[in-house]
């Protein structure tokens, strides 16, 4: 992609939040949901029109969980780590999708199609233990049921 | 635009006659819960079948937000006329269920016994909502109108008497009666601290300064609690109510919702809330014409726990990180941009309008003496009937547990419930009449929390339930004071070293003093709470320890390190499933003989305990 497409398009979301640096988390979640991570040249176009430090971007963007500064894959894959999976045999779920990538946790597949993340909490408890492939929800998940539904993806 | 009260009272009458020209109303639940199981399918269905059978005039669908029996969704409440009594409760719906259910029930009034709940102890189906243990036991406030509104659209709201606390704030109260209501209802923060909410009002109201800030803290971090997501997603107007009302109440004329980005949905529906109700005149300038001014922005986290500690939540929304500090100023006088701030809990919110309407004494008669109201708890684990339960404070936890949770699912034996979060802790089977408010909770070794309500049975191990709350916390801990950084980093290499046999007795002691030392001088509530999954299960569940220790053995053969896979020879039929379903090729056996496991091979990841139809893999 052009530069300047980027500064454009960072333009327009950092013009949303009226280049406040209140709208901060607000501009980098809009930044990442638009490109899937955060690339470089964004935040230092970001940097620039907040005028703010680099440095300052940096480490919001290494603080929170939601952000990742390395591409991901065409597929994210979640899983939810929350109390209520975890007692129904969550870590089993996430054992299991990092053994069947052969990956880990923040991990993207060197064939660039899936990323895998655990998350803490998707306030589903009901249908734990949940995992999250690009929105859908998979709920009452089980060891056995994870190869079917990657290979849907795999070959999708 | 509503610009005067007489306009908002016409308006509201308005829509009440609306609605009570309703012929039959088919309500849908469609919160997140309710979509990931598929009521949006369902949903589809039921409009097609209307199309189909041109029922268009006769039947009004709501699609409303999460009903509180999670167990059950996607679930339908048929009711045939507007102030029915009594409404028709079907569960667990598929596509394909709808068609009957549109020409039998909703045409020809039939009930559908195979779509009616069954109650898991007297095994009878129950047709009606209101018969149903798990509803007829609560006391629903906050929860109960969800089932009547379209989260959308904010006449529903209005429909049933929305905004009348906030017109009758304006028009009849000062500020210092709308804090003294407060006061005298004995509201508590429902965020988990606890902490009387009108005393927090009282000390904004009376801080220095023209600009104040309302804030409503929906990062809703506690693992296992999603009750405000259930009100935003369902109800979002009852805490923008609650909300201008504290505006009103404390001075202060702009308001900030953090949520979490983690609940898109209810993103979506603060959102949409709010934009209608700007467009209505209930947000903006001289609201009602009473001179009044209050705007509400929305906030999105980004994923970071410790952002639901009040003064790291206020950091984020300055766009800064979300590290907490010491709170030698009160928020009150000093918060978001060092102006005084008033932050409570979404429950806490949608709790003002209703004390205002219905009166502070009335709150203060439901609860216990220094626990008022009604608590909502999410009752999630190893629970038969999973959802959000709201009940008045005190009731027992075996009411809870037993009476509308229904028990522990396949005969096991309860072991724990777990409450508050990973600042909470576990209590034992010893304590379970316990009357459930923020004193008992606290001096039980653990505390309300957010009201997270985790069961667990004799399957779960509670050196693991310790240890997944430590690698939370120290994941979440932001690093910046010391104790909480180091000692729960140290507390976890212990609990890692007794869950893989490598611990000596002494640790239980080192774990102790760590754990003692972590809560006394951590900076923020996070770290002072952290230790408290540790010392509470020490408390209760320190044989469990011991047997780690001395035995080297997992008594809820939880811990990987501790047990081993094998097959009984006797239950082991040779059908061969989980030697094909074995990823590592570590089963072997004839067919029709009984089969193997290779220990050295197999790395426990529990997939023959799956598939056994026979009850053959034995896990010890």
């Amino acid at each position: 992609m052009e530069r300047t497409e980027i500064f454009q398009e960072v333009d327009e979301i950092v013009d949303r939040y009226k280049g406040q640096i209140t709208g901060s988390v607000g501009i980098l979640q809009d930044i990442q949901k638009r490109y899937n991570y955060l690339p470089k040249e964004a935040l230092v176009h970001m940097a620039k029109r907040l005028d703010v430090p680099l440095s300052q971007l940096y480490s919001l963007a290494t603080f929170y969980k939601a952000f990742s500064l390395r591409p991901r894959g065409k597929h994210l894959i979640s899983v939810c780590m929350g109390t209520a999976c975890h007692v129904r045999g969550a870590p089993r779920i996430a054992d299991e999708i990092q053994r069947r990538l052969n990956i880990k946790v923040g991990q993207t597949t060197e064939d660039n199609k899936f990323t895998f993340e655990l998350v803490n909490c998707l306030g589903c408890c009901a249908i734990g233990p949940v995992m999250v492939i690009d929105g859908k929800y998979y709920e009452h998940m089980t060891v056995r049921k994870i190869n079917p539904i990657l290979r849907k993806y795999e070959t999708g | 635009m509503i610009k005067t009260f007489n306009d908002l009272e016409r308006i509201i009458e308005r829509l009440r006659t609306e609605r009570l020209a309703e012929k039959s109303r088919i309500t849908i639940s469609s919160g997140t819960c309710g979509q990931a199981r598929g009521s949006l399918e369902v949903i589809e269905e039921f409009q097609r079948q209307i199309r189909k059978q041109n029922l268009k005039d006769r039947v009004t669908i709501k699609i409303t937000g999460c009903h509180g029996f999670c167990e059950v969704e996607p679930d339908v409440i048929i009711r045939f006329e507007p102030e029915s009594k009594k409404s028709i409760f079907y569960q667990r719906l598929k596509p394909e269920d709808v068609e009957e259910i549109v020409s039998e029930t909703v045409l020809k009034r039939k009930l559908i016994n195979r779509l009616s709940y069954v109650d898991s102890e007297t095994g009878k189906s129950i047709a009606y909502l209101e018969e149903i243990p798990f509803f007829k036991k609560q006391n629903r406030l906050l929860l109960g109108n969800n089932v009547f509104i379209d989260p959308t659209d904010i006449n529903d709201y209005l429909a049933l008497g929305g905004h009348t606390a906030l017109q009758k704030v304006l028009s009849q109260m000062s500020p210092d009666e709308v804090i003294e209501a407060i006061k005298q209802a004995g509201l508590r923060g429902r965020g988990g601290g606890g902490f009387p909410t009108g005393r927090k009002w009282e000390s904004c109201r009376k801080a220095e300064g023209d600009i104040k800030y309302i804030i409503c803290n929906a990062d809703e971090g506690d693992p296992g609690a999603f009750q405000d997501r259930s009100l935003l997603e369902g109800n979002p107007h009852s805490v923008i109510e609650g909300m201008i009302i504290g505006g009103y109440a404390v001075g202060a004329s702009e308001g900030y919702i953090y949520v979490r980005n983690e609940y898109p949905l209810a993103v979506e529906h603060v959102g949409i809330a709010i934009k209608q109700a700007e467009e209505y005149g209930l947000l903006g300038e001289n609201i009602l014409g009473s001179g009044f001014s209050f705007t509400i922005k929305v906030s999105r986290g980004g994923g970071a726990f410790v952002c639901g500690e009040s003064s790291a939540l206020m950091a984020s929304i300055e766009g800064r990180l979300g590290e907490p500090r010491f709170k030698h100023v009160h928020a009150t006088e000093k918060g978001l941009w060092d102006r005084p701030t008033t932050l409570n809990n979404v429950k806490t919110w949608a709790t003002v309008p209703l004390i205002i309407n219905k009166g502070a004494d009335w709150y203060a008669r439901i609860g216990t003496e220094k626990s008022k109201g009604t608590m909502i708890f999410s009752l999630v684990g190893k629970i038969n009937n999973t959802g959000l339960v709201e009940v008045p404070m005190g009731l027992p936890l075996r009411e809870l547990i037993y009476g509308i949770g229904g028990g522990i699912p396949g005969e096991k034996r309860f072991k724990a419930v777990q409450t508050g979060g990973p600042s909470g802790g576990c209590i034992p089977e010893k304590l379970l009449d316990l009357p459930v408010d923020y004193e008992r909770l606290t001096e039980a070794g653990s505390m309300m929390g957010s009201g997270g309500l985790i069961v667990m049975d004799e399957d779960t191990c509670m050196v693991n339930v310790a240890k997944y709350f430590l690698s939370f916390t120290m994941d979440e801990s932001c690093g910046k004071c010391t104790p909480c950084r180091e000692g729960i980093k140290h507390m976890l290499d212990i609990l890692t070293n007794i869950s893989e046999g490598k611990a000596e007795e002494r640790d239980l002691e080192i774990l102790e003093e760590i754990g003692n030392m972590v809560k006394e001088t951590s900076l923020c509530a996070l770290g002072g709470s952290a230790p408290n999954p540790v010392l509470s299960t020490l408390r209760y569940f320190r044989d469990e320890y011991e047997t780690h220790i001395k035995d080297k053995k997992c008594p809820a053969a939880v811990c990987l390190e501790l047990i081993q896979y094998s097959i009984d020879e006797v239950k082991c039929t040779g059908c061969g499933v989980c030697k094909k379903e074995c990823s590592q090729g570590a089963i072997s056996g004839e067919k029709k003989e009984p089969h193997k496991i290779d220990k050295k091979i197999c790395i426990k990841c529990g997939i023959c305990l799956e598939v056994c139809k026979f009850d053959a893999i034995v896990v010890e």
